[in-house]
């Protein structure tokens, strides 16, 4: 019941205020300058998709939304807390964290846990749920991505499919206002980037607000309702997947695009 | 006086008796220092690699200083050194246990320092992700993996201490070598006795080696 009040007042005050707001974001690696000037606002159960090539910046951008990446000038709002410049944020970066969900590239699996407890840490050790609660929602949420019968396995008995879909659930576990994709099926073999890719998709249908960083352009295309393209740390253009991907307006996608979507 | 060159089983055997009285002593000073060497170490080597910039070089200097002097210089020093600046005199069994403590927490330390920094980034990463506070996520996740792959190390750390006790015959702590040499000084049975210590030895190295081998199995399943 009470989730049901949330996702009503969170629908009312999406017009209003978007869950995620960048503003003049900088970020320097030494002298390269990975971040400048990022301005974005994602709306709430908006599905974002970056795309742009290598070292463009992209996943320094999504990984800047939950904290793990400074930043060294502008700010950052999620769902209300502000993270500020060089590791000031004090109490909001665990507070946006515990808020927003984040799938990694490489999984990262926790390896001396079992599948279930894997999904269970963060609500019993953050959210206070007993481990009969925490059970409970592990179970629906492995069912839900199509894991159930192996919940009393080890990470590595799971195909890295099976656990980037335990990583979706784990995620999932603290219920999450908005999830992060850090080019989710970049380290799977190719016949398994389907069943991840599905279950993003179920996601997304279930109203979920998305940033996703993903070289699927297929996939993009079909679940995005904008997609950003990021070149040399800036934003060159935005706009729904149809005109970007088919009616490029800055040569920098273009020349982008023609390469990935060559083969 | 009779000079006997064959191995004599039945003076081995007699000595038995009167070398154990040496092991009681010997275990205590292993597993008492050890098991302060081990919190000496995670906290020398947690400091080592902490947020906190001037905890560090405490640490560093820690290390070096006891990884870098012999454990018998040690064990001189504290005993008959440190007296004249305490203005009292130190139990030989303390300044065992303090020696062992001190000198396998440097290694110690390195060991946890070389385990923590082994585990990689993304599951710290994924920790926090989660809403883990920064402690949660190394009690939860760093810590329990660090500690499974710091076991052999470990484990080879424990047998070394356990043989520097050896060397504390020197203060006079009745530990196995100084009841044998004490042994010896009445019946000239040096071949025999070196022997029988030696066998105690590696019975206890091999009783930790065995325990350690059937945790880090137990461990690897989980």
């Amino acid at each position: 019941m009470n989730d049901t009040v949330t996702r009503h007042d969170a629908a009312q005050t999406a017009e209003a205020s978007p869950i995620v707001r960048l503003d003049k974001v900088n970020k320097h690696f030494g002298n390269l300058h990975v971040m400048q000037e990022i301005d974005l606002s994602v709306a709430h159960g908006e599905v974002v998709v970056i795309i742009g090539a290598s070292g463009s910046g992209k996943s320094t951008l999504i990984r800047c939304v939950n904290g793990l990446e400074p930043f060294q000038s502008g700010r950052i709002e999620v769902d209300g807390k502000t993270l500020m410049p060089n590791g000031a944020s004090g109490k909001s970066l665990q507070a946006v964290r515990t808020e927003v969900g984040m799938v990694f590239q490489q999984f990262n699996l926790f390896p001396h846990l079992s599948i279930r407890d894997n999904v269970t840490l963060a609500p019993r050790k953050v959210r206070g749920m007993t481990r009969q609660q925490a059970d409970a929602t592990a179970d629906k949420l492995l069912e839900r991505v199509g894991i159930s019968d192996q919940a009393d396995k080890y990470p590595t008995q799971l195909s890295g499919g099976q656990q980037q879909r335990v990583a979706l659930a784990r995620a999932l576990a603290m219920e999450p206002r908005l999830m992060l994709f850090d080019e989710p099926t970049s380290a799977l073999d190719p016949e398994m980037i389907g069943e991840v890719l599905d279950a993003m998709r179920e996601l997304a249908n279930d109203g979920m607000t998305m940033m996703i960083v993903t070289h699927e352009m297929g996939f993009a295309r079909e679940v995005a309702d904008r997609v950003v393209f990021v070149h040399d740390g800036q934003i060159v253009e935005q706009g729904p997947p149809d005109q970007l991907f088919d009616h490029p307006q800055h040569e920098r996608t273009q020349a982008f695009l023609s390469r990935v979507l060559k083969h | 006086m009779e000079f006997n060159f064959q191995f004599d089983w039945q003076a081995a055997i007699d000595s038995l008796p009167f070398l154990l009285k040496g092991l009681p002593y010997t275990l205590l000073i292993s597993f008492a220092g050890l098991a302060i060497g081990f919190v000496v170490g995670i906290v020398f080597g947690l400091m080592r690699i902490g947020p906190t910039r001037w905890l560090r070089w405490p640490a560093v200097v820690y290390v070096e200083v006891f990884r870098g002097t012999p454990v018998l210089v040690q064990v001189l020093f504290i005993f008959y050194g440190l007296p004249t600046l305490l203005g009292g005199p130190i139990n030989a069994l303390t300044a065992g246990i303090a020696a062992i403590a001190l000198n396998a927490g440097a290694y110690i330390s390195e060991i946890v320092r070389g385990g923590v920094q082994s585990i990689e980034r993304g599951q710290r990463e994924a920790g926090l992700s989660l809403g883990l506070s920064p402690p949660q996520t190394f009690r939860y996740i760093i810590w329990p993996q660090a500690l499974r792959r710091m076991i052999p190390a470990l484990g080879n750390q424990g047998i070394v201490s356990i043989k520097d006790t050896s060397l504390f015959s020197v203060i006079g702590v009745g530990e196995l070598v100084r009841q044998g040499q004490v042994y010896i000084a009445n019946t000239f049975t040096a071949l025999e006795v070196y022997f029988m210590i030696a066998l105690l030895y590696l019975a206890i190295t091999l009783s930790l080696s065995l325990a350690l081998s059937l945790l880090e199995r137990k461990g690897l399943v989980g």
